[in-house]
């Protein structure tokens, strides 16, 4: 198990990790997630005592980097960015190398390196030169350098950079493998990757942990509403006007496009499907409809929304205390500062219907946040 | 520790730098060892070994130059630094194997003053101590140039650092003689020093005062004493940094047959000490 406590990073004024805070507990897949330069590589060299913290510690089983760190290193197995290879040495030579620097018995170091490289496929190359390998086995050597002696973390820092299709597939397969017996912590900006692969993201951005949990959950935390998308003729009031009646929805962007057709996004509550009844209110209105469609929140834009805005942390952490809060309640809450403003507005509306929150969006704070979605 | 040591060594001599050096050296030093002691006579094989000193300015930076520079570049100390060993080992393991690619000609020169020997006279213990002494002092350089090397990410400035030090070293005396011996030039050359070392200080701790203190204060107790006693500054400048030429201890041995043993002790504390301040540079850059 890994505890991150308060983790601070500076280079200089600039400060790369900025308070981490998290745990990793045994036994699952942990993906790093951020946008190039978020910190995600600065902090696996502090976890794995390549670097001093400027605050805070790092306990590896219960052992600190700093304070005991060659009882800690026993526990880690590493592989960097940049696969740490000795261009010179065959690949034999080189995992014996490593053997030996992790301190594996003698005895069992012949076959642990025999088995490590049948794990990652190197078997039929382990008599050649480092420095003649394409770049794909070089990031082979080096996992099979991270994987050796089993430690309990394997902590991989973006494993399939530069490798093709089929051999990403293959260490994914690997990573799954050997989340079987090992805590796995592996970097990316590849969101396909993470989220295929991973139990559990951390998502980083400007060195501050912005989310935290399952793949799935993060969805559903960014996607409370999901969002149907439709094309008209109608104009944005006449659209305010058709739609206004109807339950379940939460919020209306408008946009005007070309031709006269305007883009409308219209977000629903949770749980409710709102397509029929606004297909019923065009129809019964006789406003022509060109396209109606669902569009689901993917990690991509939970992503996006996480790392693209100043703003985040607040953001996020509004969104997680509405989510847990619902989760435990069952019941729908929506975003309190949008209610606020909504309701000097219209007030009838509400009195009405109390569970329906429906908001105008020509106003400007909405279309910023609808725009980001 | 071990498995550094034998990976270092190993590359050593597969990267050829290690095979060239010994090389080097055992041909400048054979054709030092024809000229005297073959072709002229001259029974004392450590009069040769002072012609070979000029090498190791050369050769040493040599091998020193890609000791943590490289692993630094091609980020391979990444490796050794997450491993499960002590930087201390580390540092140790790389240089002894330094140490062991030094030894191997100064292995071999132990064969010439048996060679001296079965053609007349030879002088066995003062050869192998000044074989003794010339290892030690190829030691000291390689000490100073694995520090170099962990100063940067270069091998060149490496290598360049570490031949202009050894080169400044090397012509230290002939430095020294041109500094001025009387007593107030030696009050000013020790305020110098001073300065410098406060700046240091101030630079490494940050802690204004403290260093300001200790400027004052020795500046105010050296010229107190040059006050008091003025005849204390004389020659002191040149007494005072004629310690530092190393070589000397090794050339008194070649040219007059004394063995000096602070001057021994004085070489195994330098090598100590670099050896720790290698250890310190990469803390430093772990932190920084």
């Amino acid at each position: 198990m890994i505890e991150v406590r308060n983790l601070v990073k500076k280079y200089g004024n600039h400060l790369a990790v900025d308070h981490l805070d998290f745990k990793i507990e045994d036994g699952r897949i942990y993906g790093f997630l951020g946008p190039n330069g978020a910190g995600k590589s600065t902090t696996m060299n502090i976890m794995t005592g390549y670097l001093g913290a400027t605050e805070g510690e790092v306990l590896i089983n219960g052992h600190d980097i700093l304070k005991e760190p060659e009882e800690a290193k026993k526990h880690i197995g590493y592989l960097p960015e940049l696969p740490p290879l000795y261009m010179d040495m065959t690949v034999r030579e080189y995992l014996e190398f490593a053997a030996e620097l992790k301190k594996i018995p003698k005895k069992k170091r012949e076959d642990s390196v025999t088995e490590v490289e049948k794990l990652v496929k190197i078997k039929d190359v382990e008599n050649r030169l480092i420095k003649n390998l394409s770049k794909g086995y070089r990031q082979r050597v080096g996992l099979a350098q991270a994987v050796l002696g089993f430690p309990e973390i394997i902590i991989l820092d973006e494993p399939t950079v530069g490798l093709d299709p089929k051999q990403i597939i293959e260490i994914r397969e690997l990573i799954r493998k050997l989340s079987e017996r090992h805590t796995v912590i592996l970097s990316s900006h590849i969101l396909a990757e993470v989220r295929e692969v991973c139990d559990h993201i951390l998502i980083i951005s400007k060195g501050k942990l912005v989310a935290s949990d399952t793949p799935e959950n993060l969805e559903k935390m960014m996607g409370d509403a999901d969002t149907v998308e439709i094309e008209t003729k109608a104009s944005p009031s006449q659209i305010r006007e058709l739609l206004k009646n109807i339950p379940g929805i939460e919020q209306i962007t408008c946009e005007s496009g070309q031709d006269g057709v305007t883009c409308a996004q219209i977000r629903e509550k949770r749980g409710e499907d709102v397509r029929e009844s606004v297909f019923r209110a065009f129809a019964e209105n006789r406003q022509i409809l060109l396209t109606l469609k669902n569009v689901h929140v993917s990690l991509e834009d939970v992503f996006m929304e996480l790392t693209q805005r100043d703003t985040v942390p607040d953001a996020f952490s509004r969104k997680q205390d509405d989510f847990s809060r619902s989760r435990a309640e069952n019941v729908n809450i929506t975003v309190k500062e949008e209610k606020t403003q909504s309701v000097p507005e219209e007030p009838d509306e509400i009195a009405e219907n109390p569970e329906t929150e429906w908001v105008d969006t020509d106003r400007e704070g909405d279309e910023e946040d609808a725009g980001n979605l | 520790m071990l498995a550094i040591y034998k990976r270092e060594l190993k590359s050593y001599f597969q990267s050829m730098v290690g095979c060239v050096f010994i090389a080097f050296l055992m041909v400048f030093t054979g054709i030092y060892f024809m000229a005297y002691n073959l072709m002229s006579g001259y029974p004392c094989f450590s009069y040769t070994l002072s012609g070979s000193l000029i090498v190791f300015i050369v050769g040493i930076p040599l091998i020193t130059m890609r000791s943590f520079s490289e692993e630094r570049k091609n980020k391979t100390d990444q490796l050794l630094l997450t491993a499960p060993v002590s930087l201390g080992k580390v540092v140790m393991g790389k240089y002894l194997a330094i140490v062991t690619v030094i030894a191997i000609p100064n292995v071999i020169f132990c064969i010439y003053p048996l060679i001296i020997k079965s053609q007349g006279t030879a002088y066995l213990m003062v050869d192998y101590i000044s074989i003794l002494v010339f290892f030690l002092l190829g030691c000291v350089y390689a000490a100073i140039g694995m520090f170099l090397s962990s100063l940067t990410e270069s091998q060149i400035i490496a290598f360049i650092s570490t031949f202009g030090i050894l080169l400044v070293l090397y012509l230290w005396d002939g430095i020294l003689s041109m500094l001025p011996s009387s007593a107030l030039s030696g009050l000013v050359g020790v305020l110098i020093i001073l300065s410098v070392a406060a700046f240091y200080i101030w630079q490494m701790t940050g802690n204004a005062v403290l260093a300001g203190a200790i400027e004052i204060i020795g500046a105010a107790a050296g010229i107190i004493t040059y006050i008091v006693r003025s005849s204390l500054f004389e020659n002191l400048l040149s007494n005072l940094l004629g310690r530092l030429a190393l070589a000397n201890v090794f050339t008194d041995i070649t040219s007059n047959s004394i063995v000096d043993i602070t001057g021994i002790v004085l070489y195994l504390s330098f090598i100590a000490v670099f050896v720790f301040l290698t250890v310190q540079a990469i803390q430093k850059r772990r932190w920084s």
